[in-house]
């Protein structure tokens, strides 16, 4: 899987085969606030493994059509379906343990909670004791909380935070942050994941390397990743293809070296020639 | 358990026996009067009532103001089940015990009738059975109906065990407590009791709690201020109900049950079992829906389950607290749990430190003792002065420490364990895990 999956990151594989059941099918998404229309019939298809770009100006709908995968708003109207089974009317807790999770674009740790203890509580669907267990600390609570304490460390391996563990989220660096917010959403052990904006506020360097991670967590974990993203640069480099969306609606979708020489998703970006003499 | 963990608990019950058995030394040599060893009582009773308000406010961020009306429900719960037996001693008494631990198993066996009958899915399956032979509206109606009828069901369930307790418990019970010496039977009364009021004060706490945990932090804790206003009122008023009771005149002849023995050995197993939930996985995820509800319940982590769960918690430990409490001096008035009272216990956990155990034990005691201290302290005809000392004492460590005492941190045996370094493994042995993992997301 994750071979044919790193194969199409150098091929042109433009949408999906039709094979299988697709991990995320996204069909007629809309959304209301009142009466602005934020998302309006958005429709994506994610394969297993694939690593798909959602790109569009400031104020698209990215966000907003991450807030209703991940049920924290209610669609207007569309379907959403994840495996094959609509997830719409889930609360937010049960889509992420049907196998959903996802960062935020302004991180949203604990912040005053310990590395550790941030990856753990992602991890905490699959604890595997209950509360009686917890707290007579009998049956299967040593046992499993040495488990988790150790996979979540795993975790915490992978991203280099290793060393960390102990410390108060907050207080970490940036780039550390936002390394722990990826961490932990994969210790929800999901099969999609949804990263928002991974790269905001991160320098070039930082950006590359952030690249060459998620394509590893990518092929480690075996994982379908949706990103939103609006540096150029970031998507260019890892999406096998991209989703454009502007004022609530999708524009574009192709390879990315199709998508930066579409005439549509230029004028979004740097607005229409008109404009361009005015200003 | 890691050995270092087993020699530390081993260590907190060596001290917890020690300071026990001191205390107690103390008091028998007459080393401590009899008022300050009440008042040493009296500081382990706050210290459980604030252990449970710190659970809800401190570890779940649920502000409430409730909690003295939870603490007035378990006081008067188990004082109407003690002096029901006292009041017939030489009989067999147990009318309101039976009645108590009927209402509790009564909505116990209910509730669990109602998951088990999955209300809710069948409801939504007769919508969309109905939905094809009559209008959406129509069907909406009846199929809410059904689910009525199921909840009634559920209901009727609950009432029959709850009638069949309350009615073959005397029987059962009486004679066998008269068998028992009646040292012995006074403490069974009188523990079954205790677990009865704390009990009833957590069921209270998940019927509030289910349409209130809602509300975010300020609107919950006015509202939870309206349930401890109401418990005020009905107890003014609870003459009309259960003439025992004595309503405003205050209820009188509760059984002087509560020794040192009783009210320290329950702080004990209190902060265990609040150590105990907080350091585990379900206590993370508790805490969790404090540091950041979104974010939580994106992790998976079910928010309103951990609401409950923490508020349950805290109000059965202060039902607990309430119940020692009620025998410790014998009397009981509505005043005692006047609202007004219930900014005490929030004053002694942020005073303590929000989100530390260890803190919420210490002020518990500080503030018993700084109240009853500056009492003996001060010169005659000034003892109203200790509440102009105490907020100025309160004033001046806020400034100097706006996280409370402890701030975030614990001692001792509330601390969490803390977790190995990992062993460094092989990459291949990494790599093997990762793969387990991919394979159990696929399953």
């Amino acid at each position: 899987m994750a071979k044919q999956a790193s194969e199409a990151v150098h091929g042109k594989r433009i949408g999906p085969p039709k094979s299988e059941v697709p991990v995320l099918d996204i069909d007629g998404l809309t959304k209301y606030f009142g009466g602005l229309r934020a998302v309006s019939n958005f429709s994506v298809r994610v394969d297993r493994g694939e690593l798909v770009g959602l790109i569009g100006p400031n104020g698209a709908g990215k966000t907003t059509v991450f807030n209703m995968v991940t049920g924290l708003y209610e669609p207007s109207d569309g379907a959403i379906e994840f495996q094959g089974e609509s997830v719409v009317d889930l609360e937010p807790f049960a889509i992420t343990q049907r196998g959903i999770a996802r960062t935020f674009q302004n991180i949203r740790l604990f912040p005053n909670l310990t590395v550790l203890d941030n990856v753990r509580i992602a991890y905490h669907p699959h604890a595997g004791y209950g509360l009686l267990e917890a707290i007579t600390r009998l049956g299967r609570y040593s046992k499993k909380e040495r488990e988790l304490t150790e996979r979540a460390q795993e975790f915490l391996a992978v991203f280099g935070l290793e060393d960390r563990q102990r410390e108060i989220a907050k207080n970490l660096p940036y780039g550390e942050q936002r390394r722990l917010e990826i961490a932990r959403a994969l210790a929800a052990e999901p099969e999609l994941l949804l990263l928002d904006e991974p790269a905001a506020g991160m320098n070039p360097n930082e950006v590359y390397m952030l690249m060459d991670l998620i394509h590893f967590i990518r092929d480690k974990f075996d994982l379908t990743i949706l990103l939103i993203e609006h540096q150029m640069r970031v998507v260019m480099g890892i999406c096998e293809w991209m989703t454009v969306m502007d004022f609530g609606e999708v524009i574009a979708r192709g390879t990315p070296e199709e998508v930066q020489s579409n005439r549509t998703v230029i004028e979004a970006y740097l607005g229409t020639s008109a404009e361009m003499e005015v200003a | 358990m890691r050995t270092s963990q087993r020699i530390s608990s081993l260590l907190t019950g060596l001290v917890a026996i020690a300071v026990f058995v001191g205390v107690q030394l103390l008091v028998s040599k007459e080393l401590i009067s009899a008022y300050w060893a009440q008042v040493l009582q009296m500081g382990c009773v706050t210290g459980i009532t604030c252990l449970g308000l710190n659970l809800i406010y401190g570890f779940n961020g649920q502000f409430s103001l409730g909690h003295i009306g939870f603490y007035a429900i378990g006081a008067y719960a188990s004082a109407l089940i003690t002096k029901d037996w006292r009041t017939k001693w030489s009989g067999s008494n147990v009318g309101a015990f039976s009645f108590i631990l009927a209402l509790e198993i009564g909505a116990l066996v209910a509730a669990g009738a109602m998951k088990l009958l999955r209300v809710g899915a069948i409801r939504k399956r007769a919508r969309e059975w109905l939905v094809e032979y009559v209008s959406d509206r129509e069907a909406r109606f009846l199929s809410g109906l059904v689910g009525l009828t199921v909840t009634a069901v559920a209901l009727a369930i609950g009432v029959l065990v709850g009638r069949t307790i309350q009615t073959q418990l005397p029987v059962l019970m009486g004679p066998a407590l008269e068998a028992l010496s009646s040292e012995t039977a006074q403490k069974i009364v009188f523990l079954l009791a205790l677990i009865s009021g704390a009990t009833l004060a957590g069921l209270v706490g998940v019927l509030v709690g289910m349409p209130l945990l809602n509300l975010t932090s300020d609107y919950f804790g006015i509202a939870t201020l309206g349930f401890s206003i109401m418990v005020y009122s009905a107890l003014q008023n609870s003459d009309l109900v259960v003439s025992t009771m004595k309503g405003a005149r205050g209820m009188v002849g509760i059984p002087r049950w509560s020794t040192w023995a009783w009210v320290f050995w329950a702080l004990v197993i209190v902060a265990v079992i609040a150590r105990n939930f907080i350091h585990s996985s379900e206590g993370r995820a508790t805490v969790s829906v404090r540091e950041d509800e979104v974010a939580a319940t994106v992790m998976g982590i079910d928010v309103v389950r951990y609401k409950t769960i923490a508020f349950a918690m805290g109000c059965a430990f202060a039902g607990l607290a309430g119940g020692l409490y009620a025998h410790l001096y014998s009397f009981l008035h509505p005043s005692t749990f006047h609202f007004v009272k219930g900014f005490d216990p929030l004053i002694i956990i942020v005073f303590g430190g929000l989100g530390s155990m260890t803190g919420s034990i210490v002020a518990s005691f500080g503030w018993a003792f700084v109240l009853e201290g500056l009492r003996v302290l001060l010169p005659q005809g000034f003892e109203d002065w200790r509440f102009v000392i105490y907020p100025v004492i309160l004033l001046i460590i806020m400034l100097l420490r706006p996280q409370g005492l402890f701030g975030g941190t614990e001692f001792g045996f509330l601390k969490a364990p803390v977790p190995a370094p990992r062993k460094p493994k092989p990459a291949e042995a990494l790599a093997s895990g990762a793969t387990e993992q991919g394979q159990g997301g696929e399953r």
